[in-house]
Protein backbone atom coordinates (compact mmCIF):
# COMPACT_ATOMS: atom_id res chain seq x y z
CA UNK A 1 0.00 0.00 0.00
CA UNK A 2 1.35 3.42 -0.89
CA UNK A 3 2.08 5.71 2.04
CA UNK A 4 0.22 8.91 2.77
CA UNK A 5 2.38 11.36 0.84
CA UNK A 6 1.96 9.18 -2.25
CA UNK A 7 -1.80 8.94 -1.79
CA UNK A 8 -1.96 12.73 -1.82
CA UNK A 9 -0.02 12.83 -5.07
CA UNK A 10 -2.29 10.16 -6.57
CA UNK A 11 -5.41 12.04 -5.50
CA UNK A 12 -4.08 15.33 -6.85
CA UNK A 13 -3.12 13.82 -10.22
CA UNK A 14 -6.48 12.07 -10.50
CA UNK A 15 -8.23 15.38 -9.86
CA UNK A 16 -6.19 17.14 -12.55
CA UNK A 17 -6.80 14.33 -15.03
CA UNK A 18 -10.57 14.43 -14.45
CA UNK A 19 -10.53 18.20 -14.81
CA UNK A 20 -8.61 18.22 -18.07
CA UNK A 21 -10.76 15.39 -19.40
CA UNK A 22 -13.87 17.45 -18.68
CA UNK A 23 -12.40 20.48 -20.44
CA UNK A 24 -11.40 18.27 -23.37
CA UNK A 25 -14.91 16.82 -23.60
CA UNK A 26 -17.09 19.87 -23.12
CA UNK A 27 -15.08 22.93 -24.09
CA UNK A 28 -16.76 24.98 -26.81
CA UNK A 29 -19.53 22.49 -27.37
CA UNK A 30 -22.93 23.62 -28.54
CA UNK A 31 -25.33 23.72 -31.40
CA UNK A 32 -25.95 20.71 -33.59
CA UNK A 33 -23.97 17.51 -33.93
CA UNK A 34 -23.47 17.43 -30.18
CA UNK A 35 -23.52 13.68 -29.84
CA UNK A 36 -21.29 13.22 -32.86
CA UNK A 37 -18.67 15.57 -31.46
CA UNK A 38 -18.90 14.04 -28.01
CA UNK A 39 -18.37 10.53 -29.40
CA UNK A 40 -15.41 11.73 -31.41
CA UNK A 41 -13.88 13.44 -28.40
CA UNK A 42 -14.53 10.51 -26.09
CA UNK A 43 -12.80 8.15 -28.51
CA UNK A 44 -9.77 10.39 -28.68
CA UNK A 45 -9.75 10.87 -24.92
CA UNK A 46 -9.75 7.13 -24.36
CA UNK A 47 -6.88 6.81 -26.84
CA UNK A 48 -4.80 9.52 -25.17
CA UNK A 49 -5.29 8.03 -21.72
CA UNK A 50 -4.48 4.52 -22.95
CA UNK A 51 -1.33 5.66 -24.73
CA UNK A 52 -0.13 7.95 -21.92
CA UNK A 53 -0.60 5.34 -19.21
CA UNK A 54 0.83 2.50 -21.34
CA UNK A 55 4.04 4.32 -22.21
CA UNK A 56 4.51 5.56 -18.66
CA UNK A 57 4.05 2.16 -17.07
CA UNK A 58 6.08 0.35 -19.74
CA UNK A 59 8.95 2.74 -19.06
CA UNK A 60 8.84 2.34 -15.29
CA UNK A 61 8.74 -1.47 -15.65
CA UNK A 62 11.61 -1.45 -18.10
CA UNK A 63 13.73 0.78 -15.87
CA UNK A 64 13.12 -1.58 -12.97
CA UNK A 65 14.35 -4.57 -14.97
CA UNK A 66 17.34 -2.64 -16.29
CA UNK A 67 18.09 -1.11 -12.85
CA UNK A 68 18.64 2.15 -14.68
CA UNK A 69 16.89 5.50 -15.10
CA UNK A 70 18.17 6.43 -18.53
CA UNK A 71 17.04 3.40 -20.50
CA UNK A 72 13.52 3.27 -21.92
CA UNK A 73 11.81 0.75 -24.19
CA UNK A 74 11.98 3.16 -27.10
CA UNK A 75 15.67 3.97 -26.57
CA UNK A 76 16.23 0.20 -26.60
CA UNK A 77 14.35 -0.14 -29.88
CA UNK A 78 11.07 -1.77 -28.76
CA UNK A 79 8.84 0.36 -30.97
CA UNK A 80 11.25 0.04 -33.90
CA UNK A 81 10.91 -3.72 -33.50
CA UNK A 82 7.13 -3.42 -33.60
CA UNK A 83 7.28 -1.32 -36.76
CA UNK A 84 9.64 -3.82 -38.33
CA UNK A 85 7.10 -6.56 -37.63
CA UNK A 86 4.42 -4.52 -39.36
CA UNK A 87 6.65 -3.93 -42.37
CA UNK A 88 7.53 -7.59 -42.65
CA UNK A 89 3.83 -8.37 -42.45
CA UNK A 90 3.06 -5.99 -45.34
CA UNK A 91 5.94 -7.52 -47.27
CA UNK A 92 4.80 -11.07 -46.74
CA UNK A 93 1.06 -10.72 -47.38
CA UNK A 94 1.23 -7.85 -49.86
CA UNK A 95 -0.62 -4.59 -49.75
CA UNK A 96 -4.06 -5.93 -50.59
CA UNK A 97 -3.62 -8.72 -48.10
CA UNK A 98 -2.57 -6.21 -45.48
CA UNK A 99 -5.70 -4.17 -45.96
CA UNK A 100 -7.88 -7.26 -45.96
CA UNK A 101 -6.57 -8.74 -42.71
CA UNK A 102 -8.86 -8.28 -39.75
CA UNK A 103 -7.17 -5.43 -37.85
CA UNK A 104 -7.81 -6.93 -34.42
CA UNK A 105 -6.51 -10.33 -35.44
CA UNK A 106 -3.47 -8.77 -37.08
CA UNK A 107 -2.86 -6.71 -33.96
CA UNK A 108 -3.03 -9.76 -31.68
CA UNK A 109 -0.62 -11.69 -33.87
CA UNK A 110 1.82 -8.78 -33.89
CA UNK A 111 1.67 -8.55 -30.11
CA UNK A 112 2.36 -12.26 -29.74
CA UNK A 113 5.41 -12.14 -32.01
CA UNK A 114 6.57 -8.97 -30.30
CA UNK A 115 6.45 -10.59 -26.84
CA UNK A 116 8.44 -13.54 -28.13
CA UNK A 117 11.12 -11.45 -29.83
CA UNK A 118 11.44 -8.94 -27.01
CA UNK A 119 11.84 -11.77 -24.51
CA UNK A 120 14.56 -13.38 -26.59
CA UNK A 121 16.43 -10.18 -27.37
CA UNK A 122 16.14 -8.18 -24.19
CA UNK A 123 15.87 -11.12 -21.84
CA UNK A 124 19.41 -12.09 -22.79
CA UNK A 125 20.62 -8.52 -22.77
CA UNK A 126 19.16 -7.59 -19.40
CA UNK A 127 18.81 -10.93 -17.66
CA UNK A 128 21.30 -10.06 -14.97
CA UNK A 129 20.60 -6.36 -14.87
CA UNK A 130 22.33 -4.07 -17.29
CA UNK A 131 25.76 -4.07 -15.72
CA UNK A 132 27.54 -2.13 -18.41
CA UNK A 133 25.13 0.72 -19.00
CA UNK A 134 26.90 2.58 -21.82
CA UNK A 135 27.26 -0.68 -23.74
CA UNK A 136 23.60 -1.51 -23.17
CA UNK A 137 22.48 1.90 -24.42
CA UNK A 138 24.70 1.54 -27.44
CA UNK A 139 23.35 -1.92 -28.17
CA UNK A 140 19.81 -0.60 -27.93
CA UNK A 141 20.49 2.34 -30.19
CA UNK A 142 22.15 0.06 -32.73
CA UNK A 143 19.27 -2.41 -32.56
CA UNK A 144 16.82 0.46 -33.09
CA UNK A 145 18.73 1.73 -36.11
CA UNK A 146 19.02 -1.81 -37.44
CA UNK A 147 15.28 -2.44 -37.10
CA UNK A 148 14.49 0.89 -38.76
CA UNK A 149 16.88 0.30 -41.65
CA UNK A 150 15.50 -3.17 -42.28
CA UNK A 151 12.00 -1.66 -42.24
CA UNK A 152 13.16 1.00 -44.67
CA UNK A 153 14.92 -1.47 -46.90
CA UNK A 154 12.01 -3.89 -47.03
CA UNK A 155 9.46 -1.17 -47.65
CA UNK A 156 11.56 0.35 -50.42
CA UNK A 157 11.64 -2.90 -52.36
CA UNK A 158 7.89 -3.07 -52.00
CA UNK A 159 5.91 -1.01 -54.46
CA UNK A 160 5.44 2.71 -53.73
CA UNK A 161 1.89 2.20 -52.50
CA UNK A 162 3.03 -0.26 -49.92
CA UNK A 163 5.80 2.11 -48.92
CA UNK A 164 3.18 4.75 -48.20
CA UNK A 165 1.24 2.31 -46.02
CA UNK A 166 4.37 1.62 -43.99
CA UNK A 167 5.26 5.29 -43.78
CA UNK A 168 1.82 6.14 -42.46
CA UNK A 169 2.39 3.98 -39.40
CA UNK A 170 5.96 5.15 -38.81
CA UNK A 171 5.39 8.48 -37.11
CA UNK A 172 3.72 9.34 -33.82
CA UNK A 173 0.65 11.49 -33.93
CA UNK A 174 -1.48 12.15 -30.91
CA UNK A 175 -3.97 14.03 -33.06
CA UNK A 176 -5.05 11.02 -35.08
CA UNK A 177 -5.54 7.85 -33.12
CA UNK A 178 -6.07 4.53 -34.84
CA UNK A 179 -9.69 4.11 -33.75
CA UNK A 180 -10.15 0.61 -35.11
CA UNK A 181 -7.66 -0.73 -32.55
CA UNK A 182 -8.78 1.43 -29.66
CA UNK A 183 -11.12 -1.08 -28.06
CA UNK A 184 -8.87 -4.16 -28.19
CA UNK A 185 -5.80 -2.03 -27.46
CA UNK A 186 -7.43 -0.32 -24.50
CA UNK A 187 -8.63 -3.59 -23.03
CA UNK A 188 -5.26 -5.27 -23.45
CA UNK A 189 -3.44 -2.29 -21.96
CA UNK A 190 -5.83 -2.23 -18.99
CA UNK A 191 -5.15 -5.92 -18.42
CA UNK A 192 -1.38 -5.43 -18.53
CA UNK A 193 -1.54 -2.44 -16.20
CA UNK A 194 -3.65 -4.44 -13.75
CA UNK A 195 -1.09 -7.25 -13.92
CA UNK A 196 1.73 -4.80 -13.23
CA UNK A 197 -0.13 -3.46 -10.17
CA UNK A 198 -0.66 -7.01 -8.91
CA UNK A 199 3.08 -7.62 -9.27
CA UNK A 200 4.12 -4.40 -7.56
CA UNK A 201 5.56 -6.05 -4.45
CA UNK A 202 7.59 -8.45 -6.61
CA UNK A 203 8.76 -5.55 -8.74
CA UNK A 204 10.05 -3.89 -5.57
CA UNK A 205 12.09 -7.00 -4.82
CA UNK A 206 13.31 -7.18 -8.43
CA UNK A 207 14.53 -3.59 -8.12
CA UNK A 208 16.86 -4.62 -5.27
CA UNK A 209 19.11 -6.32 -7.81
CA UNK A 210 19.64 -9.97 -8.59
CA UNK A 211 21.61 -11.00 -5.49
CA UNK A 212 19.09 -9.65 -3.00
CA UNK A 213 16.12 -10.73 -5.11
CA UNK A 214 17.31 -14.34 -5.34
CA UNK A 215 18.21 -14.36 -1.66
CA UNK A 216 14.64 -13.26 -0.89
CA UNK A 217 13.24 -16.09 -2.96
CA UNK A 218 12.08 -14.24 -6.08
CA UNK A 219 12.20 -16.32 -9.24
CA UNK A 220 14.40 -13.77 -10.85
CA UNK A 221 14.63 -14.98 -14.42
CA UNK A 222 10.90 -15.64 -14.66
CA UNK A 223 10.13 -12.21 -13.23
CA UNK A 224 12.47 -10.48 -15.69
CA UNK A 225 10.83 -12.23 -18.65
CA UNK A 226 7.33 -11.57 -17.34
CA UNK A 227 8.09 -7.88 -16.88
CA UNK A 228 9.62 -7.63 -20.35
CA UNK A 229 6.51 -9.31 -21.77
CA UNK A 230 4.30 -6.67 -20.11
CA UNK A 231 6.56 -3.96 -21.53
CA UNK A 232 6.40 -5.50 -25.02
CA UNK A 233 2.61 -5.63 -25.00
CA UNK A 234 2.21 -2.08 -23.67
CA UNK A 235 4.63 -0.68 -26.25
CA UNK A 236 2.84 -2.60 -29.01
CA UNK A 237 -0.48 -1.11 -27.97
CA UNK A 238 0.76 2.45 -27.84
CA UNK A 239 2.73 2.14 -31.06
CA UNK A 240 -0.28 0.64 -32.83
CA UNK A 241 -2.51 3.48 -31.63
CA UNK A 242 -0.32 6.54 -32.28
CA UNK A 243 2.99 5.34 -33.69
CA UNK A 244 6.46 5.32 -32.13
CA UNK A 245 7.07 7.72 -29.24
CA UNK A 246 10.67 8.49 -28.34
CA UNK A 247 11.57 10.30 -25.15
CA UNK A 248 8.09 10.79 -23.72
CA UNK A 249 8.37 7.72 -21.48
CA UNK A 250 11.68 8.91 -20.08
CA UNK A 251 10.18 12.25 -19.15
CA UNK A 252 7.15 10.70 -17.46
CA UNK A 253 9.15 8.09 -15.54
CA UNK A 254 11.53 10.81 -14.35
CA UNK A 255 8.63 12.96 -13.15
CA UNK A 256 7.01 9.96 -11.44
CA UNK A 257 10.17 9.08 -9.54
CA UNK A 258 10.35 12.68 -8.42
CA UNK A 259 6.71 12.83 -7.34
CA UNK A 260 6.49 9.50 -5.49
CA UNK A 261 7.50 9.44 -1.83
CA UNK A 262 9.78 6.48 -2.52
CA UNK A 263 10.37 3.97 -5.29
CA UNK A 264 7.80 1.42 -4.14
CA UNK A 265 5.89 0.29 -7.21
CA UNK A 266 2.51 0.36 -5.48
CA UNK A 267 2.83 4.16 -5.62
CA UNK A 268 5.19 4.58 -8.55
CA UNK A 269 3.02 2.76 -11.11
CA UNK A 270 -0.24 4.66 -10.53
CA UNK A 271 1.61 7.97 -10.30
CA UNK A 272 3.47 7.33 -13.55
CA UNK A 273 0.29 6.21 -15.34
CA UNK A 274 -1.59 9.29 -14.19
CA UNK A 275 1.21 11.68 -15.17
CA UNK A 276 1.48 10.08 -18.61
CA UNK A 277 -2.26 10.36 -19.23
CA UNK A 278 -2.42 13.87 -17.80
CA UNK A 279 0.37 15.24 -20.00
CA UNK A 280 -1.26 13.89 -23.15
CA UNK A 281 -4.83 14.94 -22.30
CA UNK A 282 -3.93 18.39 -20.97
CA UNK A 283 -1.33 18.94 -23.69
CA UNK A 284 -3.62 17.91 -26.52
CA UNK A 285 -6.42 20.08 -25.09
CA UNK A 286 -4.13 23.11 -25.05
CA UNK A 287 -2.58 22.56 -28.47
CA UNK A 288 -5.73 21.50 -30.28
CA UNK A 289 -8.23 23.87 -28.70
CA UNK A 290 -6.31 26.93 -27.57
CA UNK A 291 -3.71 26.98 -30.33
CA UNK A 292 -5.43 25.04 -33.11
CA UNK A 293 -2.31 22.95 -33.63
CA UNK A 294 -3.45 19.35 -33.14
CA UNK A 295 -0.17 17.87 -34.46
CA UNK A 296 2.24 19.85 -32.28
CA UNK A 297 2.02 17.99 -28.97
CA UNK A 298 4.25 15.09 -29.99
CA UNK A 299 6.99 17.48 -31.09
CA UNK A 300 6.88 19.42 -27.83
CA UNK A 301 6.73 16.31 -25.66
CA UNK A 302 9.60 14.72 -27.55
CA UNK A 303 11.64 17.89 -27.26
CA UNK A 304 11.09 18.08 -23.51
CA UNK A 305 11.89 14.37 -23.15
CA UNK A 306 15.03 14.75 -25.23
CA UNK A 307 16.19 17.63 -23.06
CA UNK A 308 15.53 15.51 -19.98
CA UNK A 309 17.60 12.69 -21.50
CA UNK A 310 20.50 15.09 -22.05
CA UNK A 311 20.09 16.39 -18.51
CA UNK A 312 20.29 12.86 -17.08
CA UNK A 313 23.36 12.07 -19.16
CA UNK A 314 25.14 15.29 -18.27
CA UNK A 315 24.35 15.02 -14.59
CA UNK A 316 25.90 11.57 -14.77
CA UNK A 317 22.72 10.13 -13.27
CA UNK A 318 23.15 6.95 -15.22
CA UNK A 319 22.19 4.87 -12.23
CA UNK B 1 24.21 -28.56 7.96
CA UNK B 2 25.45 -27.51 4.55
CA UNK B 3 27.02 -30.31 2.58
CA UNK B 4 28.96 -29.80 -0.60
CA UNK B 5 30.01 -32.81 -2.64
CA UNK B 6 32.60 -32.73 -5.36
CA UNK B 7 31.84 -29.27 -6.61
CA UNK B 8 33.58 -27.94 -9.72
CA UNK B 9 32.88 -24.63 -11.36
CA UNK B 10 34.38 -23.06 -14.42
CA UNK B 11 33.85 -19.94 -16.52
CA UNK B 12 34.60 -20.81 -20.13
CA UNK B 13 37.69 -22.96 -19.93
CA UNK B 14 39.01 -21.39 -16.74
CA UNK B 15 38.48 -23.44 -13.59
CA UNK B 16 37.26 -21.16 -10.81
CA UNK B 17 36.49 -23.82 -8.20
CA UNK B 18 37.95 -27.33 -8.20
CA UNK B 19 37.15 -30.38 -6.21
CA UNK B 20 35.32 -28.75 -3.34
CA UNK B 21 33.84 -31.06 -0.73
CA UNK B 22 32.85 -29.51 2.53
CA UNK B 23 30.46 -29.98 5.36
CA UNK B 24 29.64 -27.01 7.51
CA UNK B 25 28.25 -27.88 10.92
CA UNK B 26 25.08 -26.33 12.26
CA UNK B 27 25.28 -23.83 15.04
CA UNK B 28 28.69 -22.57 14.04
CA UNK B 29 30.28 -19.37 12.91
CA UNK B 30 32.47 -20.25 9.96
CA UNK B 31 35.04 -17.83 8.62
CA UNK B 32 35.98 -18.24 4.97
CA UNK B 33 39.45 -16.83 4.36
CA UNK B 34 41.83 -16.67 1.44
CA UNK B 35 43.52 -14.22 -0.91
CA UNK B 36 41.74 -12.10 -3.53
CA UNK B 37 40.48 -14.24 -6.37
CA UNK B 38 40.60 -17.46 -4.35
CA UNK B 39 36.96 -18.20 -5.18
CA UNK B 40 35.33 -17.31 -1.85
CA UNK B 41 32.54 -15.22 -3.35
CA UNK B 42 31.94 -17.77 -6.08
CA UNK B 43 31.57 -20.55 -3.53
CA UNK B 44 29.14 -18.49 -1.46
CA UNK B 45 27.13 -17.55 -4.56
CA UNK B 46 26.91 -21.19 -5.59
CA UNK B 47 25.67 -22.09 -2.12
CA UNK B 48 23.03 -19.38 -2.48
CA UNK B 49 21.88 -20.58 -5.96
CA UNK B 50 23.11 -17.33 -7.53
CA UNK B 51 25.28 -19.23 -9.98
CA UNK B 52 24.20 -22.36 -11.82
CA UNK B 53 25.45 -25.64 -10.41
CA UNK B 54 27.67 -27.20 -13.10
CA UNK B 55 28.65 -30.38 -11.33
CA UNK B 56 28.49 -31.69 -7.81
CA UNK B 57 25.79 -31.39 -5.22
CA UNK B 58 24.92 -28.91 -2.50
CA UNK B 59 22.39 -29.54 0.25
CA UNK B 60 21.29 -27.09 2.92
CA UNK B 61 19.51 -28.63 5.92
CA UNK B 62 18.86 -31.65 3.73
CA UNK B 63 17.30 -29.54 0.96
CA UNK B 64 18.93 -30.17 -2.39
CA UNK B 65 19.74 -26.86 -4.01
CA UNK B 66 19.07 -28.20 -7.48
CA UNK B 67 15.48 -29.24 -6.74
CA UNK B 68 14.23 -27.05 -3.90
CA UNK B 69 11.95 -24.17 -4.94
CA UNK B 70 13.68 -20.86 -4.48
CA UNK B 71 11.01 -19.39 -2.21
CA UNK B 72 11.32 -22.29 0.22
CA UNK B 73 15.08 -21.88 0.14
CA UNK B 74 14.70 -18.20 1.03
CA UNK B 75 13.26 -19.16 4.41
CA UNK B 76 16.30 -21.35 5.13
CA UNK B 77 19.24 -19.46 3.72
CA UNK B 78 20.04 -15.79 3.15
CA UNK B 79 23.01 -14.23 1.43
CA UNK B 80 24.46 -10.76 1.58
CA UNK B 81 26.65 -9.94 -1.41
CA UNK B 82 30.10 -8.39 -1.46
CA UNK B 83 28.87 -5.24 -3.17
CA UNK B 84 25.66 -3.73 -1.92
CA UNK B 85 23.77 -0.95 -3.62
CA UNK B 86 20.26 -0.42 -4.85
CA UNK B 87 19.24 1.54 -7.92
CA UNK B 88 15.88 2.56 -6.48
CA UNK B 89 15.27 5.27 -3.93
CA UNK B 90 14.35 3.54 -0.67
CA UNK B 91 14.36 4.40 2.99
CA UNK B 92 16.38 2.29 5.41
CA UNK B 93 13.22 0.94 7.04
CA UNK B 94 11.85 -0.09 3.64
CA UNK B 95 15.06 -1.90 2.74
CA UNK B 96 15.22 -3.78 6.04
CA UNK B 97 11.53 -4.59 5.57
CA UNK B 98 12.32 -6.56 2.41
CA UNK B 99 14.12 -9.06 4.63
CA UNK B 100 10.67 -10.22 5.74
CA UNK B 101 9.43 -10.69 2.17
CA UNK B 102 10.01 -14.48 2.04
CA UNK B 103 7.71 -14.76 5.06
CA UNK B 104 4.83 -12.56 3.90
CA UNK B 105 5.17 -12.08 0.10
CA UNK B 106 4.11 -8.44 0.23
CA UNK B 107 1.58 -8.47 3.07
CA UNK B 108 3.52 -7.71 6.26
CA UNK B 109 1.94 -8.62 9.59
CA UNK B 110 2.61 -7.17 13.04
CA UNK B 111 5.25 -9.83 13.74
CA UNK B 112 7.08 -8.82 10.56
CA UNK B 113 7.10 -5.18 11.55
CA UNK B 114 8.47 -6.10 14.98
CA UNK B 115 11.25 -8.16 13.40
CA UNK B 116 12.16 -5.19 11.20
CA UNK B 117 12.34 -2.80 14.14
CA UNK B 118 14.43 -5.32 16.08
CA UNK B 119 16.91 -5.58 13.20
CA UNK B 120 17.04 -1.79 12.88
CA UNK B 121 17.81 -1.53 16.60
CA UNK B 122 20.38 -4.29 16.50
CA UNK B 123 22.47 -2.41 13.94
CA UNK B 124 22.09 1.01 15.51
CA UNK B 125 20.07 2.25 12.55
CA UNK B 126 17.29 3.89 14.54
CA UNK B 127 18.58 7.44 13.85
CA UNK B 128 18.63 6.76 10.10
CA UNK B 129 15.59 4.53 9.74
CA UNK B 130 13.56 7.20 7.94
CA UNK B 131 16.40 8.31 5.67
CA UNK B 132 17.00 7.35 2.09
CA UNK B 133 19.89 4.98 1.40
CA UNK B 134 21.63 7.47 -0.85
CA UNK B 135 21.83 9.85 2.10
CA UNK B 136 23.91 7.45 4.20
CA UNK B 137 27.63 6.79 4.57
CA UNK B 138 29.20 3.60 3.23
CA UNK B 139 29.26 1.89 6.61
CA UNK B 140 25.68 2.89 7.37
CA UNK B 141 24.55 1.41 4.05
CA UNK B 142 26.45 -1.79 4.89
CA UNK B 143 24.67 -1.98 8.25
CA UNK B 144 21.31 -1.47 6.55
CA UNK B 145 21.97 -4.44 4.27
CA UNK B 146 23.15 -6.52 7.23
CA UNK B 147 19.94 -5.62 9.05
CA UNK B 148 17.91 -6.74 6.03
CA UNK B 149 19.73 -10.08 6.00
CA UNK B 150 19.19 -10.50 9.74
CA UNK B 151 15.50 -9.68 9.40
CA UNK B 152 15.17 -12.57 6.97
CA UNK B 153 15.65 -14.77 10.04
CA UNK B 154 17.03 -17.87 8.32
CA UNK B 155 18.83 -20.91 9.73
CA UNK B 156 21.82 -20.04 7.53
CA UNK B 157 23.33 -16.66 6.75
CA UNK B 158 26.06 -16.30 4.13
CA UNK B 159 27.83 -12.97 4.45
CA UNK B 160 30.35 -11.92 1.81
CA UNK B 161 32.79 -9.56 3.51
CA UNK B 162 30.31 -8.21 6.07
CA UNK B 163 33.05 -6.11 7.66
CA UNK B 164 33.45 -3.95 4.54
CA UNK B 165 33.20 -0.26 5.34
CA UNK B 166 32.70 -0.84 9.06
CA UNK B 167 34.78 1.01 11.65
CA UNK B 168 36.53 -0.99 14.37
CA UNK B 169 33.71 -0.61 16.87
CA UNK B 170 31.01 -1.69 14.44
CA UNK B 171 33.16 -4.50 13.06
CA UNK B 172 33.72 -5.93 16.54
CA UNK B 173 30.08 -5.42 17.45
CA UNK B 174 29.05 -7.32 14.31
CA UNK B 175 31.35 -10.27 14.97
CA UNK B 176 30.22 -10.40 18.60
CA UNK B 177 26.58 -10.27 17.49
CA UNK B 178 27.13 -13.08 15.00
CA UNK B 179 28.85 -15.22 17.64
CA UNK B 180 26.04 -14.47 20.09
CA UNK B 181 23.36 -15.33 17.55
CA UNK B 182 25.03 -18.63 16.80
CA UNK B 183 25.36 -19.46 20.48
CA UNK B 184 21.86 -18.39 21.53
CA UNK B 185 19.75 -19.67 18.66
CA UNK B 186 21.81 -22.44 17.11
CA UNK B 187 21.76 -20.65 13.79
CA UNK B 188 24.73 -20.82 11.45
CA UNK B 189 26.77 -18.12 9.77
CA UNK B 190 29.38 -18.31 7.04
CA UNK B 191 31.30 -15.07 6.64
CA UNK B 192 34.09 -14.14 4.26
CA UNK B 193 36.68 -12.35 6.36
CA UNK B 194 39.89 -10.69 5.22
CA UNK B 195 41.03 -9.46 8.62
CA UNK B 196 42.29 -12.77 9.97
CA UNK B 197 42.19 -11.67 13.60
CA UNK B 198 38.42 -11.30 13.48
CA UNK B 199 38.27 -14.91 12.36
CA UNK B 200 40.74 -15.86 15.09
CA UNK B 201 38.75 -14.11 17.79
CA UNK B 202 35.20 -15.13 16.92
CA UNK B 203 34.99 -18.01 14.44
CA UNK B 204 34.44 -21.59 15.58
CA UNK B 205 35.40 -22.97 12.24
CA UNK B 206 37.76 -21.64 9.58
CA UNK B 207 37.87 -22.63 5.93
CA UNK B 208 40.90 -21.45 3.95
CA UNK B 209 40.78 -21.26 0.15
CA UNK B 210 43.36 -20.58 -2.52
CA UNK B 211 43.27 -20.94 -6.30
CA UNK B 212 39.74 -22.33 -6.19
CA UNK B 213 40.56 -25.12 -3.77
CA UNK B 214 40.10 -25.64 -0.08
CA UNK B 215 43.55 -25.78 1.47
CA UNK B 216 42.54 -26.22 5.09
CA UNK B 217 39.52 -26.35 7.34
CA UNK B 218 38.94 -26.92 11.01
CA UNK B 219 38.97 -25.14 14.34
CA UNK B 220 40.46 -21.65 14.31
CA UNK B 221 43.51 -22.74 16.36
CA UNK B 222 44.25 -25.56 13.96
CA UNK B 223 43.99 -23.52 10.76
CA UNK B 224 45.42 -20.17 11.74
CA UNK B 225 49.04 -21.19 11.99
CA UNK B 226 52.14 -19.36 10.84
CA UNK B 227 52.99 -21.80 8.08
CA UNK B 228 49.53 -22.07 6.68
CA UNK B 229 48.79 -18.34 6.67
CA UNK B 230 52.18 -17.45 5.22
CA UNK B 231 51.56 -19.92 2.41
CA UNK B 232 47.96 -18.87 1.96
CA UNK B 233 48.72 -15.19 1.48
CA UNK B 234 52.25 -15.57 0.10
CA UNK B 235 53.51 -13.17 2.67
CA UNK B 236 55.26 -13.87 5.98
CA UNK B 237 53.05 -13.63 9.06
CA UNK B 238 53.65 -14.38 12.71
CA UNK B 239 51.12 -15.91 15.01
CA UNK B 240 51.24 -15.46 18.74
CA UNK B 241 48.52 -16.21 21.27
CA UNK B 242 46.23 -13.91 23.14
CA UNK B 243 43.58 -15.09 25.60
CA UNK B 244 44.05 -18.60 24.29
CA UNK B 245 43.22 -17.50 20.73
CA UNK B 246 45.65 -17.10 17.85
CA UNK B 247 46.76 -13.50 17.25
CA UNK B 248 48.09 -12.87 13.78
CA UNK B 249 50.81 -10.28 13.30
CA UNK B 250 51.73 -9.19 9.84
CA UNK B 251 55.42 -9.78 9.69
CA UNK B 252 56.50 -6.50 8.24
CA UNK B 253 54.59 -4.26 10.57
CA UNK B 254 55.45 -6.47 13.50
CA UNK B 255 59.17 -6.20 12.97
CA UNK B 256 58.76 -2.52 12.35
CA UNK B 257 56.98 -2.13 15.65
CA UNK B 258 59.66 -4.19 17.35
CA UNK B 259 62.37 -2.11 15.75
CA UNK B 260 60.63 1.08 16.75
CA UNK B 261 60.36 -0.01 20.35
CA UNK B 262 64.05 -0.89 20.35
CA UNK B 263 64.83 2.51 18.88
CA UNK B 264 66.53 0.96 15.88
CA UNK B 265 64.83 2.85 13.09
CA UNK B 266 66.40 5.96 11.60
CA UNK B 267 64.91 9.28 12.74
CA UNK B 268 63.25 9.85 9.39
CA UNK B 269 61.20 6.70 9.80
CA UNK B 270 60.33 7.44 13.37
CA UNK B 271 58.95 10.84 12.45
CA UNK B 272 56.70 9.53 9.70
N1 LIG C 1 32.36 -13.83 -14.58
C1 LIG C 1 33.62 -14.24 -14.46
N2 LIG C 1 34.34 -14.54 -15.55
C2 LIG C 1 35.61 -14.96 -15.45
N3 LIG C 1 36.24 -15.09 -14.30
C3 LIG C 1 35.59 -14.80 -13.19
C4 LIG C 1 34.25 -14.36 -13.20
N4 LIG C 1 33.87 -14.13 -11.92
C5 LIG C 1 34.92 -14.42 -11.17
N5 LIG C 1 35.95 -14.82 -11.91
C6 LIG C 1 37.28 -15.23 -11.42
O1 LIG C 1 37.06 -16.23 -10.47
C7 LIG C 1 38.01 -16.15 -9.45
C8 LIG C 1 37.33 -16.19 -8.10
O2 LIG C 1 36.57 -14.99 -7.93
P1 LIG C 1 35.87 -14.67 -6.56
O3 LIG C 1 35.09 -13.43 -6.73
O4 LIG C 1 35.13 -15.88 -6.11
O5 LIG C 1 37.11 -14.41 -5.61
P2 LIG C 1 37.14 -14.00 -4.08
O6 LIG C 1 37.84 -15.07 -3.35
O7 LIG C 1 35.79 -13.64 -3.60
O8 LIG C 1 38.07 -12.70 -4.12
P3 LIG C 1 37.97 -11.31 -3.31
O9 LIG C 1 38.65 -11.53 -2.01
O10 LIG C 1 38.77 -10.38 -4.16
O11 LIG C 1 36.56 -10.94 -3.20
C9 LIG C 1 38.81 -14.88 -9.71
O12 LIG C 1 40.06 -15.23 -10.24
C10 LIG C 1 38.00 -14.13 -10.71
O13 LIG C 1 38.84 -13.41 -11.58
MG1 LIG D 1 34.87 -11.93 -3.03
Amino acid sequence: MPERASWQVIAGLTGLLVLSSLVWMFQGIGGGNRSFILTLRATKLAGLITVGASIAIATVLFQTVAANRVLTPSIMGFDALYLLLQTLLVASVGITGFAMLDPTLKFLAEIAVMVLLAGLLFGTLLGRGARDIPRTILTGVILGVLFRSISGFVSRILDPNAYAVVQSVSFASFGSINASLLLPGGLIAAGMIAAAFALSSRLDVLALGRTAAVSLGLRHRRMVLLTLALVAVLVSVSTALVGPVGFFGLLVAGLAHGAAASDRHAALLPIAGLIGALILVAGQTIFERAMSQPATLSVVVEFAGGLFFLYLLMKGRIR
Amino acid sequence: MIEIHDLHYRVGAAPILSDISLSLPEGSLTALIGPNGAGKSTLLRLMARLEPLQSGRITVEGLDLATTPTDAMARTLAIMGQQNSVASRLRVRELVGFGRWPHHQGRPRAADREAVEAAIDAFGLQPFAGRFLDELSGGQVQRAFLAMTFAQDTAWMLLDEPLNNLDVAHARALMARLAQLVQDTGRSVVAVVHEVNYAAAWADHVVAMKHGRIVAQGAAEAVLTEDLLSDLYDTPVEVSRHDGRPLVLHHHSHSRIADLSRGRLPDRARLS
